[in-house]
């Protein structure tokens, strides 16, 4: 059959504008701290400024004569009130999850631990009177390294569990001591996954209004999770779920730090209840350094274990995991995403991981973009490089060796995971030809040789991920608490213009434009047409929320689903009005067609106005043109990719500088392929701001030397280079898109490129190692190490 | 309290402040005007960039006595006539803001950066918005939308002058 | 995080400055563009009881030709220093460092006089103004004193000027037929310097006349590298002759060890750094 009609271009897979982009250009934005409600409150926080202290006395006396000021509490005021913050992520039977209050009451645990609050009538009022209120502490021993929490005798972050041991977590597949036995070559490196701040450039803020009478809380966050906060809020305080509605509006980028239920949203909704009046919290800067959660902090013990020409055997990992100190909501978890993913793209016969976690008087730890895989795939990346060296193989022959051949998919890997789908050579091979691989290998030989002070490195990163949290089953089988589903809604309005109701809650990510771009394409309406709602648990109702790289893989799909049922609902709507068989019509452009008359037609939007007035509708059909879905994945996706790093070491001064980046990212089909390559930008930015600039350093006592934006280096434009990026693209078996995900994949991928193009630079000088961030000073002193062997 | 009298985004107001009001929060609070954001409290971040006098100025590292008698110009008031500034429009067409958390301050460094390099290269691009953090872009299309947004500016004077 | 209160006046002239400082007693702090002093108190790291706002004093603005020297007013903007003819032309050493001076957005507000007053030792005009022997004029209840660049600066954020004391401007001593370099070493484009080396070099028939060469951070104030000084004093023009002077660049210095650098890699910097300094001054 020939159709001769035009219809609408589809639009997944184009470079759509953002529809997000209008109030964010213009400023029209709606940004939590822009909320102002009729006698809002402003609340202030008074942190401790030790790291391990007993709270001997708290006066708020003071601070309630201070102007301007409602109220004041002390932990112990509400205690009763707050409860206690959960983990919900218990990995291990025998974890010891001690309690969380959100305001401390007898002790404080990190330097940064709410203790006590004040509402006033201003924001600086509020200010002022925090620093009026009394405290005594009575310090305690604070133990703030991950090894020396675990010595014997070491302070304990939590007397009454008798020890820093959090849990231990094995995964051993195949006899790894055998592998080792049989291996010509082992090498073994402890690598430090330094502590990092996520820096989302919005800091968190939060407003609780409790409606007198009903009782109804209505909470505006700046969070990445609106749906989990409900629950949680609900579990947590004793209010009624069905009376919490919980609000994610403009929220300015997250990255996983807004992935938590934080103690001021508690202290937030239970205080304004407990006063009566609207209540605001805005965190500074500073004081995000503290009290948002912070991200990697791992030990990483690796051994891997070859044979004379490259074959890889086997790899052990033992990791100590901070969880600094107190357990958030999925903080256990974190290094478990990675547990799945040391073995990489690789073949081997045995794999044997162990992760601990260690309780710190530091700020917790949880989710930073890529929350376990960035540090596994460093790992891995890393010591295949060292390998490499070791044998005499260059680098990236080791890796083609070892790595899983594309006709080899779909591949059960050594870790438990079935890859579905995947093209390494085609990847590598394309991005070995935009980075002029031979041409730097010349070009760093011919530095070599005569000793060029500048000295030049190429890294590389052959990474995969797994993404698309989560298959609900396997979550049980890791004692995650709750589901990895995804839902969404999808409403034809009677005047033909649609809603899409999604449970993601992007905050950055573009999930307006891209889940348009996907009800479009499925409902054959133009673009323009529809709306997404997110974010507000009063207008979407179900969702699981956006982490994990998730949403397209997850909630896209759902609203792909939702979508196919509205057309096959509406398809039985239209082959009723047309008087004929659902059977016997197209449906192709948003119109359903008589097949083999292409004059005669009802598009979905005409139909819903049918569905709408229910005049004339099929018998035991109900009106309305809607339908929902809610997508429980089958198994995660696996996004992979080449990323290639030239960098140039001044071995004077250890100053690092990258010359070029190429990536080449397979993240299955695209939807938008701009901002895929954002995600791809920011995300490759963060990979090498972790590899070169930041680090959250505490001294002994637990306080946080790299307290303010001018100590911790989140880069700036100079800072970074230009990324050359393309795509292959192998779609995923896994969804009826094939896509896969590529909210994380440049983090995960970058940092080992830039770290092994430094260390490439200068192995001949007897450097093997630097300890990130590699600062000009540490790489200047592994210069020194290195020539003085 | 000090009285002071600034224009902001056409419109001139008259206020007793205190003296310690941050430029900012006399925009946010006081004003209403929500568009400037606030990033951090050591004057890196440059979300709240705005320009008094046509100058960009952290507005986080500024009393709000010391703009008394300016003329402040936000994100929300770039747009002339309701059609955007040709760096808003550069912005949204390549893709140069995800979250929009720094938008308004790039974007009005950006202003500033063009008002004084009408042509400049992409690393004096860089360079010249080293005050302001994107955790979101990596830059790279940030870089692209002020040299596109350059050459309309550059082509917009043309048509002027000719 | 938001200031602690203080009062707040905005005098009109220097007496009136002055007059004010005497009456607001030692708890009083100047504000002159604010770059440094507002992070400080929005973290509360200082609450001076009252501010005496510099910023509607016209006559601290400017760059004037005295001579033999620029007078430039203390309220003179980063932004001004480094794009002023005069100054670029005779006193192209501080152009260059002003230009690497926090960002633009701070360098409109930031000012000369402010920078050296507030006396942080990783700032790069201090190490400049000692570097071209600067003399820094203060006006004060008895008068006006000028004080040279090096008696200026005392200790970590601590200068000679009394608490009722104005930096009122910054005489340069003109620099002709001077080749000048600032090198600034920072981890990220907005860091503070690790090290700062300020280098102008005089050359006269292949060799160096004359040198001065002076290093951000590499003590509780900016120091001159006067080992450096007197080694390049008639050394040949070559990259050889300077790299053997700058050895002695961390003479004399007691660099500090904090969370960006450790006090023996700032010494290793300061030689390293002086060498491409005095290189690049020197036109090699």
């Amino acid at each position: 059959m020939t159709d001769t009609m035009a219809r609408p271009d589809r639009v997944v897979g184009a470079a759509k504008l953002r529809k997000e982009d209008e109030h964010l250009v213009t400023g029209a934005t709606t940004w939590t701290d822009n909320i102002t409600l009729p006698g809002m409150l402003y609340l202030g926080i008074l942190r401790s400024p030790i790291a391990h202290a007993r709270i001997t006395r708290v006066d708020v006396g003071p601070a309630l004569s201070s102007p301007g000021v409602v109220a004041a509490f002390s932990g112990r005021d509400l205690a009763d009130k707050l409860g206690s913050l959960p983990c919900v992520w218990p990995v291990t039977d025998d974890i010891v999850m001690p309690p969380h209050p959100p305001l401390a009451v007898d002790e404080v645990r990190y330097v940064g631990d709410a203790v006590a609050v004040v509402l006033a009538e201003s924001r600086y009022q509020a200010a002022d009177a925090v620093e009026a209120i009394e405290v005594d502490y009575d310090p305690l021993p604070a133990v703030v390294d991950i090894e020396a929490a675990l010595a014997e005798g070491a302070p304990l972050v939590h007397s009454e569990s008798g020890t820093n041991k959090c849990y231990v977590w094995p995964l051993e597949s195949g006899d790894y001591e055998a592998a080792k036995a049989k291996a010509d070559v082992v090498v073994a490196r402890r690598y430090i996954q330094q502590r990092l701040i996520p820096n989302a450039i919005e800091p968190r803020s939060v407003v609780a209004a409790s409606a007198a009478g009903t009782g109804e809380l209505t909470l505006w966050s700046a969070t990445q999770i609106p749906h989990i906060v409900r629950v949680l809020m609900a579990l947590v305080t004793g209010i009624p779920e069905n009376k919490i509605r919980v609000i994610a509006p403009d929220v300015g980028g997250g990255f996983g730090s807004k992935l938590q239920l934080y103690p001021e949203e508690v202290i937030a909704a239970v205080v304004a209840r407990e006063v009566g009046r609207p209540v605001k919290w805005t965190e500074s800067r500073s004081e995000n350094f503290q009290a948002t959660h912070h991200g990697r902090a791992q030990v990483q013990d690796i051994e891997i274990a070859a044979t004379r020409d490259g074959k890889i055997l086997g790899l052990k990992v033992d990791l100590l995991a901070d969880m600094g100190a107190y357990l958030m909501i999925v903080t256990p978890g974190i290094p478990l995403l990675g547990a799945f993913m040391y073995n990489g793209i690789y073949k081997m016969d045995a794999y044997s991981f162990r992760c601990t976690g260690v309780f710190t008087n530091t700020t917790p730890t949880d989710a930073y973009r890529g929350a376990g895989r960035p540090e596994a795939t460093y790992a891995i990346e890393r010591i295949v490089d060292d390998l490499a060296a070791e044998l005499g193989i260059e680098p990236m022959e080791l890796r083609r060796r070892n790595w899983i051949q594309h006709h080899e998919f779909p591949f059960d890997s050594i870790a438990g995971l079935t890859y579905d789908s995947g093209n390494y050579e085609a990847a590598t091979d394309r991005a070995m030809e935009l980075f002029g691989y031979d041409a730097l290998r010349a070009e760093q030989a011919e530095r070599r040789e005569r000793n060029d002070p500048v000295q030049l490195g190429i890294g590389i990163s052959t990474y995969t991920e797994m993404c698309g949290l989560a298959p609900s089953r396997i979550l049980a089988s890791l004692k995650y608490v709750a589901g990895g589903w995804e839902h969404a809604s999808v409403r034809v309005l009677p005047t033909g213009k649609v809603e899409v109701v999604t449970g993601t809650s992007p905050h950055g990510q573009g999930h307006v434009t891209a889940w348009s771009q996907i009800a479009a394409d499925a409902l054959g309406v133009p673009f323009e047409d529809i709306e997404v709602i997110h974010g507000d648990t009063a207008r979407a109702p179900y969702g699981m929320d956006t982490y994990g790289s998730r949403s397209l893989v997850v909630g896209g799909m759902a609203v792909h689903e939702a979508a196919e049922r509205v057309v096959t609902k509406a398809q039985v709507i239209a082959a009723h009005l047309m008087e004929i068989d659902p059977g016997d019509l197209d449906f192709e452009g948003g119109a359903f067609r008589v097949k083999g008359s292409p004059g005669t037609q009802k598009t979905v939007q005409e139909v819903a106005f049918e569905a709408f007035t229910a005049h004339n509708l099929p018998d035991g059909m109900e009106p309305t043109l809607h339908a929902d879905s809610t997508i429980d994945p089958q198994t995660f996706s696996f996004p992979h990719g080449t990323h290639l790093c030239a960098a140039e070491v001044d071995t004077e001064t250890g100053a690092v500088r990258i010359r070029s980046y190429v990536c080449v990212d397979d993240i299955g089909s695209v939807v938008n392929p701009l901002i895929v390559e954002g995600q791809i930008h920011g995300g490759v930015a963060q990979g090498i701001a972790q590899a070169l600039y930041e680090e959250a350093v505490y001294d002994s006592d637990g306080n946080l030397t790299t307290g303010t934006m001018v100590d911790y280096l989140v880069p700036a434009a100079p800072d970074l280079p230009h990324f050359v990026t393309d795509r292959t693209e192998t779609p995923a078996t896994s969804n009826p898109l094939g896509v896969k995900g590529v909210g994380e994949t440049g983090t995960i991928a970058a940092t080992p490129a830039v770290v092994n193009a430094i260390v490439d630079a200068l192995r001949h000088l007897g450097v093997d190692d630097i300890r990130m961030p590699c600062s000009p000073e540490r790489v200047w002193r592994a210069i020194q190490a290195g020539g003085a062997r | 309290m000090v009285q002071i009298s600034m224009t902001v985004d056409g419109v001139t107001h008259t206020d007793d402040v205190e003296p310690r009001l941050l430029l900012v929060h006399y925009l946010r609070d006081q004003l209403g005007r929500t568009g400037t954001p606030v990033g951090c409290d050591t004057s890196n971040c440059g979300a709240c960039t705005v320009l008094l006098d046509g100058t960009s100025v952290k507005s986080c590292t500024m009393l709000a006595v010391q703009a008394d008698g300016g003329s402040v110009t936000t994100i929300q008031g770039l747009a002339l006539d309701g059609s955007w500034h040709p760096v808003q429009k550069a912005f949204h067409e390549c893709h140069a803001l995800q979250c929009g958390y720094c938008t308004p301050g790039m974007v009005l460094a950006s202003v500033d950066l063009l008002s004084r390099n009408p042509d400049p290269t992409d690393a004096e691009i860089r360079d010249g918005l080293e005050g302001n953090l994107c955790r979101c872009t990596g830059y790279q299309n940030i870089v692209t939308a002020v040299r596109s947004a350059g050459a309309s500016l550059r082509e917009q004077a043309g048509t002027e002058v000719g | 995080m938001i200031p602690a209160a203080f009062s707040y006046e905005r005098p009109g002239s220097v007496d009136e400055a002055v007059a004010a400082l005497g009456r607001l007693g030692d708890e009083a702090k100047v504000i002159a563009g604010g770059q440094s002093l507002l992070p400080l108190l929005r973290l509360r790291l200082v609450a001076p009881s009252a501010l005496v706002d510099l910023g509607g004093i016209a006559a601290l603005r400017g760059v004037r030709d005295d001579g033999d020297a620029l007078v430039i007013g203390a309220m003179t903007t980063h932004t001004t220093v480094m794009s002023d003819p005069l100054i670029r032309q005779h006193a192209a050493l501080l152009a260059a460092a002003a230009a690497t001076v926090g960002d633009p957005a701070v360098r409109h507000r930031g000012t000369l006089g402010g920078s050296l007053a507030h006396a942080d030792p990783a700032a790069d005009l201090p190490a400049v103004a000692v570097a071209l022997d600067a003399e820094l004029v203060a006006a004060g209840p008895r008068g006006t004193r000028t004080i040279p660049a090096s008696e200026f600066f005392v200790d970590y954020l601590q200068t000679v000027l009394a608490p009722d004391e104005v930096l009122a401007e910054v005489r340069v001593p003109k620099l002709g037929g001077w080749g000048v370099h600032y090198e600034k070493f920072n981890r990220v484009a907005q860091a503070w310097s690790v090290v700062g080396v300020a280098a102008a070099v005089r050359r006269s028939n292949g060799s160096i006349a004359e040198a001065r060469v002076a290093l951000a951070n590499m003590a509780p104030t900016p120091i001159r590298a006067s080992a450096v000084e007197q080694a390049l004093a008639g050394a040949e023009g070559t990259k050889e002759a300077i790299t053997a002077a700058a050895a002695s660049a961390a003479d004399g210095a007691s660099p500090t060890s904090d969370v960006s650098a450790q006090a023996d890699y700032r010494e290793h910097l300061a030689r390293v750094l002086t060498g491409r300094a005095v290189t690049a001054a020197a036109g090699l």
